[in-house]
């Protein structure tokens, strides 16, 4: 019966073209997807690099790790989501879910990024304050190349994590791959939320692999991925 | 904005609501568990398999917990087996990881002084190796558990979610306050299970406890 109600969903035209089609929900889950983490980077990324610099910040980094992994990622959607609708932001616009989703990313950002940072030998550091670099140059030039695969890693486990919340994002009105899933629920279709999960699985994994095999390419030679953080499920 | 009075109203629902979160975390926890020492066993005897495990518990890891339910629900059904399996999947990658990392973090000087003490193999393993590992173990295990309270709250479309039920019809009825005790009460199992955690692994391995 499933299959049957799988073939018939995707045998439907209205499942391959339009707003509400399978190519549309999923480049609307990318592009919100994609512009959270970004903006999250953005707000962020120069202040974790300030404070790995300095060195203070593994204390800051910490604490955001434990307590970011206690909150559940769908309270937080959820909450952040109707103090927008107080505000009155309209449930149907993109806004309450974009706020939340960076509001998500950017704690695996920070935190790596100061702990990739703030892992860069010092010795390597004083060596290139010796050689005369400007602290500017001291950061772009040695503290980031070296840090790179640990901030990379911050990027991944945020971008991915972005990627399964935005999917709770249908469960508060919004679209994405999500849609599928729980309107397949409530017309009782499960052939539509056996597609739907599915199709959010491969982006999922997809924007794992792509994103750990991007991480590998850009590691600096002779430098091999550490691992600061496991990753959030949500 | 906060309506105090809804606590009160609901004392006997908010209960109900924390054993199903705490059964819906532990039991999840509990067979991770069991699991992830079958496969520490067959990656400490067979160590090429430490690939291919991690990576298939990863990809379980990566699949968004709203589709690992719906995908479920054609085989096992919209029930409580349904997120048992799913949040138990979600446990091995952790566990797997932090018990391999355990007992490979053992000094070989340690485990060369056992041998020297006439220590079989099989006594040098539970007498040394395990009890030492222990402190990473217990990470691990907390690592998990926080995570599963957090998605647990998810299993809500599944007409289960424990604290997540009031997280969610908190949005259906724009209550904010019952969203917000959800939250928050799910923030507190949470903190409250992982300090028992970190009672047991000072019970267990008080050597480390100077250290602190």
């Amino acid at each position: 019966m499933v299959w049957e109600q799988v073939v018939e969903f995707l045998g439907d035209a209205a499942t391959w073209s339009g707003p509400g089609s399978i190519p549309g929900r999923l480049w609307e889950h990318v592009w919100v997807s994609v512009l959270a983490t970004v903006i999250a980077v953005v707000l962020v990324f120069p202040l974790a690099l300030w404070l790995g610099h300095i060195r203070r910040g593994a204390e800051v980094a910490g604490a955001v790790v434990n307590i970011g992994r206690a909150i559940p990622s769908f309270g937080i959607l959820v909450v952040t989501v109707m103090l927008l609708l107080e505000l009155g932001v309209s449930v149907l616009s993109v806004w309450p879910v974009l706020v939340a989703l960076v509001a998500l990313a950017a704690p695996p950002v920070f935190t790596n990024t100061i702990a990739g940072i703030q892992g860069v030998e010092p010795a390597t550091v004083e060596a290139a304050r010796g050689m005369g670099l400007t602290e500017g140059q001291l950061i772009a030039r040695v503290e980031m190349p070296l840090a790179s695969p640990v901030i990379l890693e911050g990027l991944r486990i945020a971008f991915v994590q972005v990627i399964a919340t935005a999917t709770l994002g249908a469960l508060v009105a919004w679209g994405g791959l999500g849609r599928f899933i729980v309107d397949g629920f409530s017309q009782q279709n499960q052939g539509k939320v056996v597609v739907g999960a599915i199709l959010v699985a491969i982006l999922a994994v997809v924007a794992e692999i792509g994103l750990s095999m991007m991480q590998k390419a850009s590691t600096p030679r002779g430098l091999s991925p550490g691992i600061r953080e496991s990753p959030n499920v949500s | 904005m906060i309506d105090w009075s809804w606590i009160g109203r609901n004392a006997e629902e908010i209960l109900d609501r924390t054993w199903e979160h705490l059964f819906l975390t532990l039991v999840p926890v509990g067979i991770g568990i069991l699991i992830s020492f079958g496969l520490t066993a067959i990656i400490l005897t067979w160590r090429r398999a430490y690939g291919s495990i991690t990576l298939a518990a990863g990809i379980l890891y990566t699949i968004p917990s709203l589709a690992l339910f719906a995908a479920l629900i054609p085989v096992v059904g919209l029930n409580a087996t349904n997120a048992i399996i799913a949040l138990t999947s979600y446990t091995l990658l952790i566990l797997v990881r932090n018990f391999v990392a355990g007992i490979d973090g053992v000094p070989s000087a340690t485990l060369e002084a056992a041998d020297g003490m006439g220590y079989t193999r099989s006594a040098r393993f539970w007498r040394m190796e395990v009890p030492l590992a222990l402190p990473v173990v217990i990470a691990g295990i907390r690592i998990a558990t926080i995570t599963t309270v957090g998605l647990v709250t998810v299993s809500v479309v599944l007409g289960l979610g424990g604290y997540g039920f009031f997280i969610y019809r908190g949005f259906q009825a724009r209550q904010i306050t019952q969203t917000l005790v959800g939250l928050i009460l799910s923030i507190v199992l949470a903190t409250a299970l992982d300090l028992v955690f970190v009672g047991i692994q000072r019970r267990l391995t008080p050597w480390t406890r100077s250290r602190a």
